[in-house]
């Protein structure tokens, strides 16, 4: 167990304390190497790839943009919510948000 | 001045070790790597700055601040609730108390829902169970969320399967038989694969994970790339993580081939190109450590392999570092001294896309 968290503090992005989550999607649905992920987040998030990982600035970016916060806020997005969100911000289909939209008769 | 570094075994036993013996290990294992695979070996800068790595006399090291890749996982989420032989911490939790405590306290990239015996064929009579779960789970995760197990041809054959059992056959000098038998059960394979990930995908599934891909062979590896390619048809939107098991894929059948390549004894840059080739998104290697030799020497072979491998696939390459592969010590409790020089190398020279 303590193996993963060594390497998450390690080399890795941090998930959602950052914008590690936001990275992997485009790995996944768009099949990006990790400089080119990062900097399509980056352009799209209007900061540079060193402030990807700096979750002084990840923190805000992500509380504004309402794509889930590490802490929990009431009443924050998170979730299904926040992945709504990020689809829209990134440009790629989520299919968990795919198939929410469908159930909620939201245009796709 | 005191010369030695302390460093581990492949065992996880540590060692001290002088700079000399470190370098000696470090041009070794690259050595032995690029023979094997056919690749170049790491430049004399490159195991300089693996031997800084490891030499470090820090117990924890990382690398620099932008340098930092993405984490998927085989089952990490199932180490918070099972057992010692699960790699588990015992924790009573729930799964999705497990996959929301990965996300949320741990800031993993990424997390992922598993059947405790973390082969595909057991999901298939529960599908409905697992997929109520992987639904109700993915309202609340904000990360991506895979599903993953292993596909694990073993299970196919006589007595847990249907087919005969090739490893049985083969002794007996059936060497025909036992290539039918191999085939029949990747047919079967295929199908188990291609039946869970659809119906997953029918309640939104955001990723799925074939995992440790060839464990039972060349068949079991084919039979992975030829799931992918049909599930990629029928759910082109659907992402697909495919790793390997091994840094060269056994040659239980011989024979068998994706695309007019022969799978027998394809090394991590080679099966790279036919997990692109199938329609994979994310690729991943794995690379074996050798409990006899020194995590220098695992290590600098590892970073060979995974280089090689990450500058010949157009998809993003993640190295697998569980325990026992890419230079992590065969142990339960691989030590964090280890970890993380692994972690650090693998990014740094290895140029992985993730872990």
């Amino acid at each position: 167990m303590g193996m993963h968290i060594a390497h998450i503090m390690a080399s890795c992005m941090g998930g959602i304390r950052t914008s590690g989550d936001l990275v992997a999607w485009m790995q996944m649905t768009r099949k990006m190497r990790i400089h080119e992920a990062k900097a399509y987040v980056a352009e799209k998030l209007g900061v540079g790839i060193i402030d990807l990982t700096d979750e002084e600035i990840m923190r805000d970016i992500r509380k504004d943009l309402g794509i889930g916060t590490v802490t929990s806020i009431a009443g924050g997005p998170k979730g299904i919510r926040a992945k709504y969100r990020i689809a829209d911000l990134l440009g790629i289909n989520i299919r968990s948000v795919a198939l929410f939209k469908s159930q909620m008769g939201l245009p796709g | 001045m005191n010369n030695q570094i302390v460093t581990r075994m492949g065992d996880g036993e540590r060692v001290s070790l002088s700079a000399e013996e470190v370098r000696e290990d470090i041009q070794a294992g690259t050595a032995d790597a690029a023979m094997r695979a056919g690749v170049p070996e790491l430049t004399a800068e490159e195991q300089e700055r693996l031997f800084e790595i490891i030499a470090d006399p820090s117990r924890i090291v990382s690398v620099k601040p932008g340098e930092e890749v993405i984490v998927t996982d085989d089952g990490c989420t199932m180490s918070f609730y099972s057992g010692q032989d699960g790699g588990g911490v015992g924790v009573p939790l729930s799964r999705m108390q497990a996959v929301l405590t990965y996300e949320r306290a741990c800031g993993a990239d990424s997390t992922s829902l598993g059947h405790s015996d973390y082969s595909y064929k057991p999901v298939k009579p529960i599908i409905n169970f697992e997929a109520n779960d992987y639904y109700n789970i993915s309202m609340l995760t904000t990360a991506p969320f895979f599903y993953g197990a292993q596909p694990n041809l073993g299970l196919y054959f006589q007595p847990d399967g249907p087919c005969p059992n090739a490893a049985e056959l083969m002794p007996m000098g059936k060497i025909d038989e036992a290539r039918r038998a191999q085939e029949e059960a990747a047919g079967h394979l295929t199908k188990d694969l291609v039946f869970v990930g659809s119906r997953l995908a029918d309640v939104g599934l955001e990723g799925l994970n074939f995992d440790t891909s060839g464990s039972a062979g060349d068949a079991d590896f084919m039979a992975a790339l030829q799931a992918v390619a049909e599930l990629k048809r029928k759910v082109p939107d659907l992402p697909i993580l495919m790793g390997a098991s091994g840094e060269f894929i056994l040659g239980m059948h011989g024979e068998v081939e994706y695309a007019g390549t022969r799978l027998a004894g394809l090394y991590p840059q080679e099966q790279v190109k036919v997990i692109e080739t199938a329609g994979a998104d994310i690729a991943g290697v794995a690379i074996n450590t050798a409990t006899t030799e020194s995590l220098p020497y695992n290590l600098s072979r590892a970073v060979t392999f995974v280089k090689a491998a990450s500058a010949a696939s157009n998809i993003p390459v993640h190295a697998n570092v569980g325990m026992g592969v890419c230079g992590i010590p065969m142990m339960e409790q691989p030590p964090i001294d280890s970890v993380t020089r692994v972690s650090k190398a693998l990014v740094q020279l290895g140029k992985a896309d993730g872990l």
